[in-house]
Protein backbone atom coordinates (compact mmCIF):
# COMPACT_ATOMS: atom_id res chain seq x y z
CA UNK A 1 0.00 0.00 0.00
CA UNK A 2 2.73 2.38 1.03
CA UNK A 3 4.65 1.55 -2.11
CA UNK A 4 1.65 2.23 -4.37
CA UNK A 5 1.05 5.54 -2.61
CA UNK A 6 4.70 6.40 -2.99
CA UNK A 7 4.76 5.52 -6.72
CA UNK A 8 1.64 7.58 -7.40
CA UNK A 9 3.04 10.53 -5.45
CA UNK A 10 6.39 10.41 -7.25
CA UNK A 11 4.56 10.47 -10.60
CA UNK A 12 2.20 13.29 -9.61
CA UNK A 13 4.87 15.39 -7.93
CA UNK A 14 6.81 15.53 -11.19
CA UNK A 15 3.89 16.54 -13.44
CA UNK A 16 2.31 19.99 -13.77
CA UNK A 17 -1.17 18.43 -13.65
CA UNK A 18 -1.33 18.04 -9.88
CA UNK A 19 -0.69 21.63 -8.78
CA UNK A 20 -2.67 23.14 -11.65
CA UNK A 21 -5.69 21.09 -10.58
CA UNK A 22 -5.16 21.77 -6.88
CA UNK A 23 -4.93 25.54 -7.53
CA UNK A 24 -8.27 25.51 -9.38
CA UNK A 25 -9.91 23.29 -6.76
CA UNK A 26 -8.69 25.43 -3.87
CA UNK A 27 -9.83 28.62 -5.61
CA UNK A 28 -13.31 27.12 -6.19
CA UNK A 29 -13.42 26.09 -2.53
CA UNK A 30 -12.47 29.67 -1.55
CA UNK A 31 -15.25 31.07 -3.74
CA UNK A 32 -17.73 28.63 -2.26
CA UNK A 33 -16.75 29.70 1.27
CA UNK A 34 -16.99 33.36 0.24
CA UNK A 35 -20.53 32.84 -1.08
CA UNK A 36 -21.55 30.73 1.94
CA UNK A 37 -20.39 33.56 4.21
CA UNK A 38 -22.86 35.84 2.42
CA UNK A 39 -20.13 37.64 0.45
CA UNK A 40 -18.38 38.79 3.61
CA UNK A 41 -15.28 40.75 2.58
CA UNK A 42 -13.03 39.01 5.14
CA UNK A 43 -13.52 35.68 3.36
CA UNK A 44 -11.55 36.90 0.36
CA UNK A 45 -11.25 33.97 -2.09
CA UNK A 46 -7.65 34.88 -3.07
CA UNK A 47 -6.46 35.05 0.52
CA UNK A 48 -8.22 31.77 1.37
CA UNK A 49 -6.76 30.02 -1.68
CA UNK A 50 -3.21 31.25 -1.01
CA UNK A 51 -3.35 30.28 2.67
CA UNK A 52 -4.57 26.77 1.85
CA UNK A 53 -1.98 26.26 -0.90
CA UNK A 54 0.90 27.43 1.31
CA UNK A 55 -0.25 24.99 3.99
CA UNK A 56 -0.42 22.15 1.42
CA UNK A 57 3.06 22.92 0.05
CA UNK A 58 4.55 23.01 3.55
CA UNK A 59 2.80 19.78 4.57
CA UNK A 60 3.99 17.89 1.49
CA UNK A 61 7.44 19.51 1.45
CA UNK A 62 6.92 20.73 -2.11
CA UNK A 63 9.22 23.54 -3.30
CA UNK A 64 7.63 26.63 -4.87
CA UNK A 65 9.39 25.98 -8.20
CA UNK A 66 7.64 22.60 -8.49
CA UNK A 67 4.30 24.18 -7.62
CA UNK A 68 4.82 26.94 -10.19
CA UNK A 69 5.48 24.45 -13.01
CA UNK A 70 1.79 23.59 -12.79
CA UNK A 71 0.41 26.95 -11.70
CA UNK A 72 2.24 28.91 -14.42
CA UNK A 73 -0.58 28.15 -16.87
CA UNK A 74 -2.93 30.20 -14.68
CA UNK A 75 -0.30 32.89 -14.06
CA UNK A 76 0.18 33.25 -17.81
CA UNK A 77 -3.45 34.33 -18.30
CA UNK A 78 -2.69 37.63 -16.51
CA UNK A 79 -1.40 38.96 -19.84
CA UNK A 80 -4.47 38.22 -22.01
CA UNK A 81 -6.72 39.32 -19.10
CA UNK A 82 -4.96 42.71 -19.08
CA UNK A 83 -5.59 43.04 -22.84
CA UNK A 84 -9.24 42.05 -22.21
CA UNK A 85 -9.68 45.19 -20.07
CA UNK A 86 -10.08 47.01 -23.40
CA UNK A 87 -13.61 45.53 -23.64
CA UNK A 88 -15.19 47.14 -20.53
CA UNK A 89 -13.28 50.31 -21.36
CA UNK A 90 -14.89 50.34 -24.83
CA UNK A 91 -18.35 49.67 -23.37
CA UNK A 92 -18.11 52.56 -20.88
CA UNK A 93 -16.16 55.02 -23.00
CA UNK A 94 -18.86 57.73 -22.96
CA UNK A 95 -18.73 57.99 -19.16
CA UNK A 96 -14.91 57.94 -19.22
CA UNK A 97 -14.92 60.90 -21.61
CA UNK A 98 -17.31 62.86 -19.40
CA UNK A 99 -15.05 62.31 -16.39
CA UNK A 100 -11.77 62.83 -18.24
CA UNK A 101 -10.31 65.58 -16.04
CA UNK A 102 -11.25 64.05 -12.66
CA UNK A 103 -9.82 60.72 -13.84
CA UNK A 104 -6.49 62.26 -14.90
CA UNK A 105 -6.12 64.22 -11.65
CA UNK A 106 -7.29 61.28 -9.51
CA UNK A 107 -4.84 58.88 -11.19
CA UNK A 108 -1.85 61.21 -10.85
CA UNK A 109 -2.53 61.97 -7.18
CA UNK A 110 -3.47 58.36 -6.38
CA UNK A 111 -0.42 56.85 -8.06
CA UNK A 112 1.99 59.20 -6.28
CA UNK A 113 0.20 58.68 -2.94
CA UNK A 114 0.50 54.88 -3.25
CA UNK A 115 4.26 55.04 -3.88
CA UNK A 116 5.19 57.71 -1.31
CA UNK A 117 2.99 56.38 1.50
CA UNK A 118 4.27 52.80 1.12
CA UNK A 119 7.94 53.85 1.15
CA UNK A 120 7.38 56.44 3.91
CA UNK A 121 5.54 54.25 6.40
CA UNK A 122 7.90 51.29 5.95
CA UNK A 123 10.93 53.59 6.32
CA UNK A 124 9.54 55.08 9.55
CA UNK A 125 9.09 51.57 10.97
CA UNK A 126 12.63 50.51 10.11
CA UNK A 127 12.17 48.64 6.84
CA UNK A 128 15.44 47.78 5.05
CA UNK A 129 16.21 49.53 1.73
CA UNK A 130 15.62 46.36 -0.29
CA UNK A 131 12.19 45.96 1.28
CA UNK A 132 11.37 49.65 0.57
CA UNK A 133 12.36 49.19 -3.07
CA UNK A 134 10.25 46.04 -3.31
CA UNK A 135 7.27 47.92 -1.78
CA UNK A 136 7.37 50.96 -4.07
CA UNK A 137 5.43 49.50 -7.06
CA UNK A 138 2.98 47.49 -4.89
CA UNK A 139 -0.22 49.05 -6.27
CA UNK A 140 0.19 47.98 -9.90
CA UNK A 141 -0.63 44.64 -11.42
CA UNK A 142 1.84 41.77 -10.76
CA UNK A 143 3.86 41.46 -14.00
CA UNK A 144 4.32 45.24 -14.22
CA UNK A 145 5.30 45.60 -10.57
CA UNK A 146 7.84 42.78 -10.87
CA UNK A 147 9.42 44.47 -13.88
CA UNK A 148 9.71 47.78 -12.03
CA UNK A 149 11.15 46.14 -8.90
CA UNK A 150 13.79 44.40 -10.95
CA UNK A 151 14.83 47.66 -12.59
CA UNK A 152 15.24 49.61 -9.31
CA UNK A 153 16.97 46.88 -7.29
CA UNK A 154 14.05 45.40 -5.35
CA UNK A 155 13.22 41.70 -5.14
CA UNK A 156 10.69 40.89 -7.89
CA UNK A 157 9.34 37.76 -6.22
CA UNK A 158 8.84 39.66 -2.94
CA UNK A 159 7.14 42.48 -4.86
CA UNK A 160 4.70 39.94 -6.37
CA UNK A 161 3.70 38.89 -2.86
CA UNK A 162 3.35 42.50 -1.63
CA UNK A 163 1.24 43.34 -4.71
CA UNK A 164 -1.14 40.50 -3.92
CA UNK A 165 -1.39 41.39 -0.22
CA UNK A 166 -2.15 44.97 -1.28
CA UNK A 167 -4.89 43.73 -3.61
CA UNK A 168 -6.46 41.62 -0.86
CA UNK A 169 -6.37 44.51 1.64
CA UNK A 170 -7.97 46.81 -0.94
CA UNK A 171 -10.64 44.26 -1.88
CA UNK A 172 -11.50 43.65 1.76
CA UNK A 173 -11.48 47.24 3.06
CA UNK A 174 -12.04 49.65 0.14
CA UNK A 175 -15.82 49.24 -0.39
CA UNK A 176 -16.56 49.92 3.29
CA UNK A 177 -14.09 52.84 3.36
CA UNK A 178 -15.67 54.41 0.26
CA UNK A 179 -19.15 54.05 1.77
CA UNK A 180 -17.85 55.67 4.97
CA UNK A 181 -16.56 58.61 2.92
CA UNK A 182 -20.01 58.83 1.24
CA UNK A 183 -18.66 58.32 -2.25
CA UNK A 184 -21.75 57.47 -4.34
CA UNK A 185 -20.42 57.55 -7.90
CA UNK A 186 -19.47 54.04 -9.08
CA UNK A 187 -16.99 55.55 -11.55
CA UNK A 188 -15.06 57.25 -8.71
CA UNK A 189 -15.24 54.07 -6.59
CA UNK A 190 -13.83 52.05 -9.49
CA UNK A 191 -10.90 54.38 -10.16
CA UNK A 192 -9.99 54.60 -6.45
CA UNK A 193 -10.07 50.81 -6.03
CA UNK A 194 -8.15 50.17 -9.27
CA UNK A 195 -5.37 52.67 -8.48
CA UNK A 196 -4.83 51.27 -4.98
CA UNK A 197 -5.53 47.56 -5.45
CA UNK A 198 -5.11 46.65 -9.18
CA UNK A 199 -6.72 43.42 -10.45
CA UNK A 200 -7.77 41.88 -7.12
CA UNK A 201 -9.50 45.16 -6.26
CA UNK A 202 -11.03 45.17 -9.75
CA UNK A 203 -12.50 41.70 -9.21
CA UNK A 204 -14.21 43.19 -6.14
CA UNK A 205 -15.24 46.35 -8.04
CA UNK A 206 -17.05 44.18 -10.64
CA UNK A 207 -19.18 42.93 -7.71
CA UNK A 208 -20.22 46.53 -6.92
CA UNK A 209 -21.29 47.10 -10.55
CA UNK A 210 -20.11 46.59 -14.13
CA UNK A 211 -19.43 50.33 -14.28
CA UNK A 212 -17.20 50.25 -11.16
CA UNK A 213 -15.35 47.27 -12.64
CA UNK A 214 -14.80 49.02 -15.98
CA UNK A 215 -13.33 52.10 -14.30
CA UNK A 216 -11.21 49.97 -12.00
CA UNK A 217 -9.86 48.18 -15.07
CA UNK A 218 -9.10 51.50 -16.73
CA UNK A 219 -7.24 52.57 -13.59
CA UNK A 220 -5.06 49.41 -13.65
CA UNK A 221 -3.87 50.14 -17.17
CA UNK A 222 -3.19 53.83 -16.66
CA UNK A 223 -1.67 53.34 -13.22
CA UNK A 224 0.71 50.77 -14.71
CA UNK A 225 1.96 53.44 -17.13
CA UNK A 226 2.21 56.13 -14.43
CA UNK A 227 3.91 53.95 -11.82
CA UNK A 228 6.44 52.67 -14.36
CA UNK A 229 7.41 56.31 -14.97
CA UNK A 230 7.11 57.64 -11.38
CA UNK A 231 8.81 54.93 -9.29
CA UNK A 232 12.30 55.27 -10.83
CA UNK A 233 12.08 59.08 -10.45
CA UNK A 234 10.95 58.93 -6.81
CA UNK A 235 13.59 56.34 -5.94
CA UNK A 236 16.27 58.61 -7.40
CA UNK A 237 14.84 61.63 -5.58
CA UNK A 238 14.96 59.81 -2.23
CA UNK A 239 18.47 58.41 -2.92
CA UNK A 240 17.28 54.85 -2.25
CA UNK A 241 19.79 52.11 -3.09
CA UNK A 242 19.58 48.40 -2.18
CA UNK B 1 -14.06 31.48 -27.87
CA UNK B 2 -10.80 30.28 -29.47
CA UNK B 3 -10.98 33.12 -32.00
CA UNK B 4 -11.46 35.65 -29.21
CA UNK B 5 -8.56 34.17 -27.21
CA UNK B 6 -6.40 34.38 -30.31
CA UNK B 7 -7.32 38.07 -30.70
CA UNK B 8 -6.28 38.78 -27.08
CA UNK B 9 -2.99 36.89 -27.53
CA UNK B 10 -2.22 38.62 -30.83
CA UNK B 11 -2.68 42.06 -29.24
CA UNK B 12 -0.53 41.03 -26.27
CA UNK B 13 2.13 39.79 -28.68
CA UNK B 14 2.10 43.05 -30.66
CA UNK B 15 2.35 44.95 -27.36
CA UNK B 16 5.33 42.88 -26.19
CA UNK B 17 7.10 43.28 -29.54
CA UNK B 18 6.61 47.07 -29.50
CA UNK B 19 7.92 47.30 -25.94
CA UNK B 20 10.96 45.14 -26.66
CA UNK B 21 11.76 47.06 -29.83
CA UNK B 22 11.26 50.55 -28.38
CA UNK B 23 12.52 50.15 -24.80
CA UNK B 24 9.45 52.00 -23.41
CA UNK B 25 9.08 51.51 -19.65
CA UNK B 26 5.55 50.18 -20.18
CA UNK B 27 4.38 46.56 -19.96
CA UNK B 28 3.43 44.84 -23.23
CA UNK B 29 -0.09 43.74 -22.18
CA UNK B 30 -0.96 47.38 -21.33
CA UNK B 31 0.07 48.46 -24.85
CA UNK B 32 -1.99 45.52 -26.16
CA UNK B 33 -4.99 46.79 -24.20
CA UNK B 34 -4.63 50.30 -25.64
CA UNK B 35 -4.28 48.96 -29.20
CA UNK B 36 -7.29 46.65 -28.88
CA UNK B 37 -9.33 49.55 -27.49
CA UNK B 38 -8.31 51.78 -30.43
CA UNK B 39 -9.25 49.07 -32.96
CA UNK B 40 -12.65 48.56 -31.29
CA UNK B 41 -13.31 52.33 -31.36
CA UNK B 42 -12.19 52.54 -34.99
CA UNK B 43 -14.42 49.66 -36.10
CA UNK B 44 -17.29 50.66 -33.82
CA UNK B 45 -18.43 47.06 -33.20
CA UNK B 46 -17.65 44.62 -30.43
CA UNK B 47 -17.94 40.96 -31.57
CA UNK B 48 -20.09 38.97 -29.14
CA UNK B 49 -17.50 36.20 -28.80
CA UNK B 50 -14.82 38.72 -27.78
CA UNK B 51 -17.17 40.32 -25.28
CA UNK B 52 -18.11 36.97 -23.72
CA UNK B 53 -14.50 35.74 -23.54
CA UNK B 54 -13.25 39.01 -22.04
CA UNK B 55 -16.02 39.08 -19.45
CA UNK B 56 -15.42 35.42 -18.50
CA UNK B 57 -11.70 36.04 -18.06
CA UNK B 58 -12.27 39.24 -16.06
CA UNK B 59 -14.90 37.68 -13.79
CA UNK B 60 -12.17 35.29 -12.57
CA UNK B 61 -9.40 37.86 -12.52
CA UNK B 62 -8.58 37.17 -8.87
CA UNK B 63 -7.79 33.49 -9.60
CA UNK B 64 -4.94 34.59 -11.87
CA UNK B 65 -3.09 36.16 -8.91
CA UNK B 66 -3.06 33.00 -6.80
CA UNK B 67 0.14 31.39 -8.24
CA UNK B 68 2.25 34.51 -7.64
CA UNK B 69 0.70 34.98 -4.19
CA UNK B 70 1.76 31.49 -3.11
CA UNK B 71 5.33 32.79 -3.65
CA UNK B 72 5.02 34.26 -0.13
CA UNK B 73 6.39 30.86 0.91
CA UNK B 74 9.85 31.90 -0.39
CA UNK B 75 10.00 35.07 1.71
CA UNK B 76 9.19 33.73 5.17
CA UNK B 77 12.46 34.93 6.77
CA UNK B 78 12.39 38.50 5.45
CA UNK B 79 8.70 38.90 6.28
CA UNK B 80 9.27 37.51 9.78
CA UNK B 81 12.03 40.12 10.36
CA UNK B 82 10.14 43.07 8.92
CA UNK B 83 6.51 42.05 9.38
CA UNK B 84 5.58 45.21 11.29
CA UNK B 85 6.99 47.68 8.74
CA UNK B 86 5.59 45.71 5.81
CA UNK B 87 2.10 45.07 7.16
CA UNK B 88 1.54 48.60 8.48
CA UNK B 89 2.90 50.09 5.24
CA UNK B 90 0.59 47.91 3.11
CA UNK B 91 -2.56 48.62 5.13
CA UNK B 92 -1.96 52.36 5.62
CA UNK B 93 -0.78 52.99 2.07
CA UNK B 94 -3.66 51.06 0.46
CA UNK B 95 -6.38 52.75 2.53
CA UNK B 96 -4.84 56.24 2.17
CA UNK B 97 -4.56 55.75 -1.60
CA UNK B 98 -8.21 54.71 -1.93
CA UNK B 99 -9.41 57.63 0.24
CA UNK B 100 -7.18 60.33 -1.32
CA UNK B 101 -8.01 59.28 -4.90
CA UNK B 102 -11.77 59.21 -4.27
CA UNK B 103 -11.82 62.54 -2.39
CA UNK B 104 -9.67 64.31 -4.99
CA UNK B 105 -11.86 63.03 -7.82
CA UNK B 106 -15.04 64.09 -6.04
CA UNK B 107 -13.57 67.55 -5.44
CA UNK B 108 -12.67 67.94 -9.13
CA UNK B 109 -16.13 66.73 -10.25
CA UNK B 110 -17.82 69.10 -7.76
CA UNK B 111 -15.70 72.07 -8.80
CA UNK B 112 -16.53 71.47 -12.47
CA UNK B 113 -20.25 71.19 -11.74
CA UNK B 114 -20.08 74.32 -9.55
CA UNK B 115 -18.27 76.13 -12.37
CA UNK B 116 -20.88 75.12 -14.94
CA UNK B 117 -23.77 76.16 -12.71
CA UNK B 118 -22.27 79.46 -11.69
Amino acid sequence: MDKIFNDVWVYLAASPLLWLTVTLAVYLAGQWLFQRSGGRALFNPVALAITLLVALLLLTGTPYSTYFQGAQFIHFLLGPATVALAVPLYLHWERVRQLFLPIVVGLLVGSATAIFSAIGVAWLLGGTPRTLLSLAPKSVTTPVAMGIAEKIGGLPSLTAVLVILTGVIGAVAAPALLNGLRIRDDAIKGIAIGVAAHGIGTARAFQISAMAGAFSGLAIGLNALLTALLVPLIVKLLHLTP
Amino acid sequence: MIGALAVLLVFQLIGEILVQASGWPVPGPVIGMVLLFLVLRWRGVLPTALRVTAETLLSHLSLLFVPAGVGIIQHGARLADEWLAVSVALVVSTLVTVAVTALVMRAVVGRRRGGQNG
